[in-house]
C-alpha cells in the first residue's frame, strides 16, 4: 500500500510536467541527442525569421492589432493535429522501430492560474520560454537575465508547489 | 528576387506556422519526445539546484535531449541573426508605432526593443518589472500550468486535450490583461 501510494505521487509529478511522461526506453549514446540540436537550430531560425521572439509582435497580439502570431499558432496547431492523426492513423513508429505514445495531461486548477500568471509574464516580456532562448542568441544579451529569472520562477514553484492550489 | 534575399525578408505566417507545426511529428519519429520547452528550465534547476525538493529529484539524465533542443534554438538564432538578417526595420502596426511613441518608444531596429531591455534599464522600476518580474512570471507560471505555449498550445493542443485549451485560453486572457490594462501603466513610469 506504501509503496503504491508512492508510485502514485511520482507519477502525478510527472505526469504534471509536459515531457517527463513520454520517453523513449532505449538507451542511445549521448551524440544520438545532436539530432535535437539541429531540429532546435532550424526551430530558432524559423522564430526569428517570422518574428515570433518580436516583443512588437506580442503587443500586437495581445492588443488585436495584427492577424500574424494568431496565423502562426493556428496554423501550427492544423499542421499538428493533422499530423498526429497520421502517426495514429498508419501506427507510424519512431525511426529506432518503437511505438509513439502520447499520453494524456490531466486536468488541474494549475493551468488556470499558473496558465494566467505565464500569460502576464509573456505579455510583459515579449517571450515565452523559448524565444527567451532566441533572443539572447540575437544578441541582446541582457535577456540573459530575463532567462535566469525564469529558472528562478521554476525553482521557486517546485520548491511552494505543495502549498499552491492544484 | 534569389532564394538567399527571399528568405532574408520576414517570413509569413502560413510559412513559419506549418514548420513549427511540423516539430511535433519530427520530435515523435525520432526519439518518441513530446514538444515542450518550459521543461527545459525545470531540467536546469534538477541539474543545478535540486535542494531535495522532490519536484526536481528525478532522472533529468534521460531528459537531456530538452537542453540540446533549447542549445539549438539559441545558436538558431545566432545563425538567423548573422547570416539571414533582415537589414530593413521591424516592421511594425502604426496603432501600436503611435502608442508606443507615446511613451517614447520609436526604435524599432532588433526584435526586442533596446530602449526597454537594456542593462542599465535593469536598476531602474519599470526595466526590474519588465525584465525581471516578468521572466519570473514566464518560469512560474509556465511550471504552475505544466507547459508553456509549445507543450500546450502546440502539443496539447494537437492531441486534442482540453486542459491543454482551457491553459491556452488563460495565457491569452493573462496576456490581454497585462497587455491592455496594466502594461500602459508599466510604461509610463520614468524611474
Amino acid at each position: 500500500m506504501q509503496q503504491n501510494a508512492e508510485t502514485n505521487t511520482d507519477f502525478e509529478v510527472r505526469s504534471l510536467d509536459t515531457i517527463c511522461v513520454n520517453e523513449s526506453h532505449l538507451t542511445h549514446k549521448w551524440y544520438h541527442n545532436l539530432k535535437y540540436l539541429l531540429v532546435g537550430i532550424a526551430f530558432g531560425i524559423v522564430f526569428v525569421k517570422a518574428e515570433i521572439i518580436s516583443w512588437f509582435r506580442i503587443q500586437e497580439m495581445f492588443r488585436l492589432q495584427s492577424f500574424h502570431m494568431y496565423g502562426v499558432i493556428g496554423s501550427a496547431v492544423v499542421v499538428g493535429i493533422l499530423s498526429v492523426w497520421l502517426i495514429r492513423k498508419f501506427k507510424v513508429k519512431t525511426i529506432y522501430g518503437e511505438t509513439i505514445e502520447f499520453h494524456k495531461k490531466p486536468f488541474n486548477k494549475g493551468q488556470i492560474y499558473g496558465g494566467l500568471l505565464f500569460g502576464m509574464g509573456w505579455a510583459i516580456t515579449g517571450a515565452c520560454p523559448g524565444p527567451l532562448f532566441a533572443q539572447i542568441g540575437t544578441g541582446a544579451l541582457v535577456i540573459s537575465v530575463t532567462l535566469l529569472s525564469a529558472i528562478a520562477g521554476t525553482w521557486v514553484y517546485g520548491y511552494t508547489r505543495e502549498k499552491l492550489p492544484h | 528576387m534569389s532564394f538567399i534575399e527571399m528568405i532574408k525578408h520576414p517570413w509569413p505566417w502560413y510559412v513559419a506556422g506549418p514548420l513549427i507545426g511540423l516539430t511535433v511529428p519530427v520530435l515523435l519519429i525520432i526519439g518518441n519526445k513530446t514538444f515542450g520547452i518550459s521543461s527545459s528550465m525545470r531540467h536546469i534547476c534538477a541539474i543545478c539546484l535540486p535542494a531535495k525538493i522532490p519536484f526536481f529529484n528525478y532522472d533529468w539524465k534521460k531528459e537531456i535531449w530538452n537542453l540540446f533542443f533549447v542549445t539549438g534554438i539559441t545558436a538558431g538564432a545566432v545563425i538567423a541573426t548573422l547570416f539571414l538578417a533582415d537589414p530593413e526595420p521591424v516592421q511594425i502596426s502604426p496603432k501600436l508605432a503611435a502608442e508606443l511613441a507615446g511613451y517614447g518608444i520609436t526604435d524599432y531596429h532588433g526584435l526586442v526593443p533596446v530602449q526597454l531591455f537594456n542593462w542599465p534599464a535593469l536598476l531602474t522600476l519599470k526595466g526590474f518589472i519588465m525584465m525581471v518580474a516578468g521572466g519570473f512570471l514566464v518560469g512560474f507560471g509556465t511550471r504552475y500550468a505544466g507547459g508553456c505555449t509549445s507543450g500546450h498550445s502546440i502539443m496539447g493542443l494537437s492531441t486534442l486535450q482540453w486542459p491543454s485549451l482551457v491553459a491556452t485560453c488563460c495565457f491569452m486572457a493573462g496576456g490581454f490583461i497585462m497587455a491592455n490594462l496594466l502594461i500602459p501603466y508599466i510604461l509610463s513610469l520614468n524611474f
